[in-house]
């Protein structure tokens, strides 16, 4: 059995690789992706301390995210594609009517 | 020995998909990249014995959201051009110190840190993570049962939302 | 029977809901018709609920409609006693009869369906004051006729004389309406509640003097501002440029009579000072005769009479004042029966033509409208106190009752008869003035008799005003009989026993009565340069009067003038940069902040991003590290 730490440093890692994505990316699509890999890392953390807490309700929270990502992508992808209709462009620094 | 050999193999797997996802300049890649990643995710999680988890990931992820990925980049086309010069101020050195600071907290934390697991006193048997369809519909159904009605609505909210959206059209001038 | 009292309020109110919303889609008439339906009915229902009172034998009962402060003992109840039924009674009974007229009179007004809804609202107000079973819900009585009052005086708001009249008339009764506060929380400090019940029963037992005499001062002062009493008075006379309707249902029936019943109905706690007692009947008969004299001399029709109301109401104070507690309200009825009589009578005058005031263009008018001045007759003897018209008995009551006080009150019983023979001048002198002699009015103007839906009204008071006094005639003391559960607790002054007193007082007061109507009619009688000569003969007293003693102008520079300085002080010296300066100072802060941060929304997703992580790993470092 593989120490549970090692499963928390990979996950770190995808973590870390998908937040600094969604830093320095600026296509709509990719960052959505890289939110997909932040969570990913998550469900991994999750799936790693409950086998090594003994504890079923990890898989069960990671069963939660998997809906609530699902849902995210769903609507998400449904966003991007109505302002691709509008802006011809999938970059969202061109998005930035908010300013102060 | 196995997993051992399974967490190497597959956790690079995963890290060189995640990486190809950032750095990809065609989204098609990305989207190859992010496939690559789910999938030895999901090898992990069989491989701590967590098998419906690796199994709706795999229909799930790889299989639905990819695929809406993927359409969705069909649909908008493929955005080659993206300029790779970082416009925004600072931006990079933000990344770039934020990095450098979760990395060397990690490495801290693990090197000068002082932990242990402490398994729930009420489960015993390693068996009991042993992630069977019942094992996990048993608690879902009754401790977590609130909340999977929430998420069930969430969804129906979020697909009546997509809808909403992909009918969206500008007002007729 | 009285746990259905509230529909006596309900109704008129109802019916001021429903004009208000939908009177526009009514054609005219008709909510002219449905508003005096409302105030009939209550009437109809007051009649049957007072029956068990005439029968006797019935007690004072409360009905709780809805615990509103019960802690304060301030609940929307109704207190139904033989005193809150005769008011309700004139209240609804004046008021259904001025409604009816009011169809004629508003006749081609456009906001015609928004006179009737203020009427209605008036109405149900009234009864909400005279109903109170509570100083707090005749509080709030009080001042919702203030606001009716208000509201009604200006209606023609158009005009160019109505809306500061009614903001005067708003303005003083605040002044008033401060004193009735302060002596509420009196009250309230001293009983620890407002209940009639709970104060009237203990009043005896835990109020001191002083208290009593403090409370009874203050009351007085709300009620001379509602009642127009020395000094509070002036914004009666202005109040006329309302419609005569209004001048006639609140400015003479029933609103400012409120004032006499807030005192009648704490008698109990007059009882306890004899010092708010002899205040309140010198205010009286000081303003009876004041009023009196500058009724005197006036011109406008309107004036003649509104003076003569706040003289009358001088009477009713003086009645109050000596604890002739049934003299007075038996007055309070008479007065709204004859004076109602004669401002609907000036209105139809008004009314025939087109809206001229100037008595002195009048005249010879009883050929042209025979009912109004028959009417108008039958009001002007009964208000000079001629046997065996309605206001001979209910006058004699009063100034009997001051004689047989004696001491003090017999200095105001010699006022009274004197304001009794004035009263009795300027009435036949406005009388004369209109109906006799030659006619002077413009040559565009074609009187004639109004139609009968004023009319009616008109005979109905008449007849009222005739056969009013005798329910209480020293023969027969119906009405004293009738109130007398309202004042058991408190003694009263009555009139002196016996046949020779009765005699020798009624005499002496119809002599005056007789004596001023007389030289009235025979100076009036003469032609014009007869009588105006007689006028300038008592110049510079006769201009004074006509000026009302410069009242107005004295407060003018007394008290408005120092008031706007005051205020324009406080607007520009303390209110521009003091408060305006400190709330613009927070204002600037805050832009200025804005200011400072506006950078720090980019818009950019990505900046947010770095910062959310950056905020995240900052609360993980933080609570790692520090656990």
């Amino acid at each position: 059995m593989v120490d549970p730490g090692w499963y928390m440093a990979l996950a770190g890692a995808l973590f870390l690789i998908g937040a600094l994505g969604l830093l320095i990316r600026r296509n709509a699509l990719v960052m959505f992706m890289c939110i997909e890999l932040m969570l990913n890392a998550v469900n991994l953390t999750l799936i790693s301390a409950g086998r090594a807490l003994n504890d079923i309700n990890g898989q069960v929270a990671v069963f939660f995210i998997l809906v609530v990502a699902a849902a995210e992508v769903v609507v998400g992808l449904a966003i991007i594609v109505a302002i691709f209709r509008l802006r011809a462009s999938a970059s969202v620094d061109e998005l930035s009517e908010l300013k102060g | 020995m196995a997993e051992a050999f399974l967490f190497v193999l597959m956790g690079i797997g995963a890290l060189a998909g995640a990486v190809t996802v950032v750095i990809a300049r065609n989204p098609i890649y990305s989207a190859i990249g992010l496939l690559g990643t789910l999938l030895s995710v999901a090898v992990l999680y069989v491989a701590q014995l967590a098998h419906l988890v690796a199994a709706v990931q795999i229909i799930v992820y790889a299989g639905a959201v990819l695929t809406l990925f993927l359409f969705v980049i069909m649909l908008i086309g493929v955005d080659k051009d993206e300029n790779r010069d970082e416009t925004l101020p600072y931006q990079r050195w933000i990344v770039v110190a934020l990095a450098v600071v979760i990395v060397g907290f990690a490495a801290g934390v693990t090197l000068f840190g002082n932990f242990d697991w402490v398994p729930a006193a009420t489960t015993t048997l390693p068996e009991s993570t042993n992630g069977t369809i019942e094992a996990v519909a048993e608690p879902l159904f009754t401790d977590w049962v609130l909340a999977f009605e929430a998420t069930a609505l969430l969804l129906t909210i979020a697909a009546a939302g997509a809808i909403a959206l992909a009918h969206y059209r500008r007002r007729e001038v | 029977m009285v746990e259905f009292l509230w529909i006596i309020i309900a109704l008129p109110l109802a019916g001021a809901v429903f004009l208000h919303f939908f009177g526009r889609y009514l054609r005219e008439p008709l909510s002219g018709w449905l508003a005096s339906a409302a105030v009939g009915g209550s009437f109809a229902f007051a009649v049957a609920a007072a029956m068990p009172f005439l029968q006797g034998g019935e007690h004072a009962e409360t009905l709780l409609l809805w615990e509103w402060m019960p802690a304060i003992g301030a609940n929307l109840e109704i207190l139904w006693d033989p005193l809150s039924a005769l008011m309700v009674l004139i209240v609804t009974g004046v008021g259904f009869l001025i409604h009816v007229f009011a169809i004629g009179y508003m006749h081609g007004d456009e906001r015609f369906h928004r006179f009737f809804t203020n009427l209605n609202l008036f109405a149900a107000s009234m009864l909400t004051l005279v109903l109170a079973g509570n100083y707090a819900m005749l509080f709030l009585g009080w001042e919702l006729v203030g606001l009716c009052s208000y509201l009604l005086i200006g209606f023609w708001y158009v005009r160019a004389a109505p809306p500061p009249a009614a903001k005067k008339a708003f303005v003083v009764n605040r002044i008033g309406d401060f004193g009735l506060m302060v002596g509420l929380m009196i009250v309230f400090s001293a009983f620890g509640t407002l209940s009639y019940s709970g104060i009237f029963e203990r009043a005896g037992a835990e109020l001191t003097t002083g208290v009593a005499t403090a409370v009874g001062l203050l009351f007085l002062l709300g009620a001379a501002g509602k009642s127009a009493q020395i000094p509070l008075y002036v914004w009666l006379p202005d109040a006329m440029e309302g419609p005569t309707p209004v001048s006639a249902l609140i400015h003479a029936a029933t609103m400012v009579t409120a004032g006499v019943y807030l005192i009648a109905r704490s008698a109990a706690i007059y009882e306890l000072s004899t010092v708010a007692q002899i205040t309140v009947a010198t205010v009286g008969a000081l303003t009876a005769l004041w009023a009196a004299s500058i009724a005197l001399a006036q011109r406008d029709i309107k004036k003649v009479l509104a003076y003569s109301t706040v003289s009358q109401l001088g009477y009713m104070f003086l009645a109050v004042g000596t604890t002739a507690y049934v003299a007075g309200i038996f007055h309070l009825m008479t007065h709204a029966f004859f004076k109602a009589l004669l401002f609907l009578g000036a209105g139809s005058v008004i009314h025939a033509m087109s809206d001229e005031q100037d008595m002195h263009k009048m005249g010879g008018l009883l050929k042209k409208m025979p009912v109004t001045g028959w009417t108008m007759a039958i009001a002007t003897l009964a208000i000079a106190g001629i046997p065996p018209l309605a206001g001979f008995w209910s006058k004699d009551e009063i100034l009997g009752s001051a004689f047989a006080r004696g001491g003090w009150f017999s200095a105001l019983w010699v006022i009274g008869l004197v304001t009794a023979l004035l009263t009795a001048f300027y009435m036949t002198r406005q009388w004369v003035m209109v109906f006799l002699g030659e006619p002077r009015w413009d040559e565009d103007k074609h009187p004639h008799e109004s139609p009968a839906v004023m009319t009616f009204p008109l005979v109905v008071l008449a007849v009222l005003s005739v056969v009013g006094g005798l329910i209480n005639t020293p023969f027969r003391l119906t009405l004293e009989h009738f109130l007398e559960p309202a004042f058991e607790m408190v003694s009263m002054q009555r009139p002196p026993e016996g046949w020779a007193m009765f005699a020798l007082l009624a005499g002496l007061s119809v002599l005056a009565g007789l004596a001023g109507a007389a030289a009235a009619f025979l100076t009036y009688r003469q032609p014009e340069q007869g009588w105006r000569g007689f006028e300038t003969g008592f110049e510079p007293l006769w201009g004074t009067w006509e000026g009302a003693y410069h009242v107005d102008d004295i407060y003018g520079r007394v008290i408005v003038a120092p008031g706007r300085k005051a205020a324009e002080a406080a607007a520009f010296a303390v209110d521009l940069p003091v408060i305006d300066g400190a709330v613009n100072g927070v204002a600037r802060v805050v832009r200025g902040v804005g200011d400072w941060a506006r950078p720090l929304q980019t818009g950019f997703v990505r900046n947010y991003g770095a910062l959310l992580l950056a905020g995240t790993v900052t609360v993980v470092i933080w609570l790692v590290v520090g656990s």
